[in-house]
């Protein structure tokens, strides 16, 4: 499978060029890019480990490209992903955020049922590759 | 007058109109003293609710109506008519006004514009006392502006075009349960807009069937499927299998993409205590979203968006009937009055237009909607029907959205018409895909974000649109598909309702 969350999980694989232009315009919106990644990724996981603090006052890409790839070295096999935060009144929260890292292989997501009163069911969604400690779950 | 020089004009404080200053109206023709309570019939104007040379305070109400007198009925009499029985007016003199502080009571009309090209037609400006209106309650506010003055004889039709809220006033309400940017934070989606579809058909589906659409088209990549307005409890479908099959969808197709989905159950039923069952069950199922008719009335809507900000929930609004009203230019209440009372009244999500699909959007008038649902201050914008400056004191913003007879080749149409704030639903131009539902949810998703990535690398996606689109189909075969099918269909009908002023383009120098 092929965990859709973000702005162009639809879309193949952004390239590094594609990555960076991205970048280029939360930059030139004044927002501040963070690279963040995860060996969970589940739906309602939100809170991706941070890679250093979001880039504050940054007027070029090169600069998130190098750290993205640096984060790539040791986190290669996770999900990475790019959020840009507008600190703007009345917003004040993400206002782009998309993967540019998958682990080679994606497991998914098993659905779980329990069934309870009334026709109703309790869903748990569970990672196949949560199972697995933090650090060890994609190979 | 040019039209852009009445764009600088501002209320209040500001010049008056020239039909003001050239006639006997400019001065206030107020009976004073005993005279004014004397037994009988007073004309309006003479009975203080006109009143040229008032200057609205801060914390004023501000209705802008466009008033049609009947023939050979003067038209500020017809307005400061409009200002009485719209506020403490009866048809003849009564002693009882004394007893009170009646003057402050007085709505007053201090303003009254011909319409641009429209003979017979009047905006009249009528400024209200804080006091006359209870605090947090639409139908209070509803009921005093609109509650009696629309079938007054003298008049042959009325409109409420505008109305300018007091922060003071704004303050005395919720606002929306979630707001734009919570929404977003709970779906986890940002910088795009969200994508949705309405199952059809809309009646006759069972319980499982409709679970079947809702799962396609989910996990085809939408982030939302939506109940239609009169989808309730029938025959073919009580709720309660609705909801849990929708919900079956909604977990099965989060497991199957890893993102968050949401489906909205509509909850709109015959009494306040069935739509607290079901909402109740919504919550108990995990719904994100429930959805209401604006038919329910103003209270109710009050009263579930006070439940849904108690428990964590995303209000839908579904404008059913307000065609009825708001459609013709001459009568009626405006659409943009409507959906300021539901920032108000505190929904999450209000239908507001599509400009290039099947229903009624002229592109201006739909622009002055979506701001007033989105900014957190609208300046006054005449070329959009935006008649005030409005100040929302950092109620949380309303999502627009857009349905109705849109599809995924007009993605950069819709986009430059309605920005990234927006739900786009796509019911028939998902369901409707000649390789099946998901494949048509797959291709709204792809021409999306498509067009997303395009923008914000700076391209002039509007006119690359076809373009762009074309690339996106090359590695998407369910999008190629959909461009295919629906290249040719627009729907191109003159507007019943436009702004009265257009933007006259300034002299190059």
């Amino acid at each position: 499978m092929r965990v859709t969350q973000g702005c162009f999980s639809f879309l193949p694989d952004l390239t590094d060029e594609q990555i960076s232009r991205q970048v280029q315009y939360c930059l030139e919106n004044g927002w501040a890019v963070n690279i963040e990644f995860t060996d969970d990724p589940h739906p309602r996981n939100n809170l991706w480990e941070m890679w250093g603090l979001p880039m504050f006052d940054l007027r070029d890409a090169a600069g998130v490209m190098m750290e993205l790839n640096q984060c790539r070295k040791v986190y290669g096999n996770s999900y990475i992903r790019l959020s840009a935060f507008d600190s703007s009144h009345g917003w004040e929260s993400v206002r782009l955020s998309f993967i540019v890292n998958r682990p080679k292989e994606e497991p998914g997501f098993r659905l779980e049922r329990h069934e309870v009163a009334g026709r109703n069911i309790r869903y748990t969604t569970r990672s196949y590759a949560a199972d697995r400690p933090e650090g060890r779950r994609y190979g | 007058m040019p039209p852009n020089e009445l764009t600088t004009r501002s209320i209040p404080g500001q010049p008056r109109t020239l039909s003001q200053e050239s006639d006997m109206n400019m001065h206030s023709m107020t009976v004073r003293g005993k005279d004014r309570y004397k037994s009988g019939v007073l004309e309006y104007r003479k009975m203080g609710y006109w009143e040229p040379d008032y200057e609205p305070k801060d914390t004023d109400i501000i209705a802008l109506f466009r008033v049609t007198p009947q023939d050979g009925v003067d038209p500020i009499e017809a307005s400061a008519a409009v200002a009485g029985e719209s506020s403490t007016a009866t048809w003849t003199v009564v002693w009882t006004d004394r007893l009170t502080a009646a003057e402050k009571y007085r709505a007053k009309c201090f303003r009254v514009d011909p319409v641009p090209n429209s003979p017979g037609q009047y905006f009249a400006y009528i400024a209200y006392d804080l006091d006359l209106f209870e605090p947090g309650s639409i139908a209070n506010l509803s009921a005093s502006i609109i509650g009696n003055v629309f079938g007054f004889k003298p008049l042959k039709a009325l409109r409420l075009e505008d109305m300018r809220l007091p922060v003071a006033y704004v303050k005395t309400f919720q606002g929306p349960a979630t707001g734009i940017v919570v929404e977003r934070e709970r779906m986890d989606k940002f910088g795009r807009p969200l994508l949705g579809a309405t199952v059809k058909p809309k009646l006759g589906l069972s319980g499982r069937n409709y679970g079947r659409v809702v799962y396609e088209a989910l996990k085809g990549g939408l982030d939302f499927t939506k109940d239609d307005e009169n989808i309730n409890s029938q025959p073919f479908m009580h709720w309660r299998e609705r909801f849990l099959y929708c919900m079956e969808a909604v977990n099965k197709a989060q497991a199957a993409t890893g993102e968050i989905k949401g489906t909205y159950l509509n909850v709109t039923a015959g009494t306040m205590e069935d739509m607290y069952e079901r909402a109740e069950f919504a919550k108990e199922l995990g719904s994100v979203i429930i959805m209401i008719d604006l038919v329910i009335g103003y209270t109710a809507i009050q009263s579930m968006a006070k439940w849904a900000r108690r428990n964590d929930m995303i209000l839908h609004l579904h404008r059913a009937g307000h065609s009825t009203y708001t459609r013709q230019r001459n009568h009626g209440v405006s659409f943009r009055v409507i959906a300021k009372w539901m920032r108000l009244a505190g929904v999450d999500h209000i239908h507001a237009g599509t400009v290039v699909g099947k229903l009624e959007g002229d592109p201006a008038t739909t622009r002055g909607y979506y701001d007033i649902c989105r900014e957190d201050y609208n300046p006054i914008r005449l070329e959009h029907g935006v008649f005030f400056d409005q100040h929302w004191a950092s109620l949380n913003k309303l999502m627009p959205v857009a349905s109705g007879g849109i599809h995924a080749g007009q993605m950069h149409q819709l986009l430059d018409h309605l920005g990234e704030d927006v739900i786009l639903q796509f019911g028939g131009g998902t369901i409707g895909h000649p390789m099946g539902i998901q494949a048509g949810a797959t291709a709204n998703r792809v021409a999306l974000e498509a067009m997303i990535l395009a923008r914000n690398e700076g391209r002039d996606y509007l006119h690359e649109g076809p373009e762009i689109l074309a690339k996106a189909a090359e590695t998407c075969t369910p999008l190629k598909s959909a461009l295919e099918v629906w290249k040719d269909v627009t729907f191109n009908y003159e507007s019943t309702d436009m702004p009265d002023y257009v933007p006259t383009p300034s002299v190059a120098m």
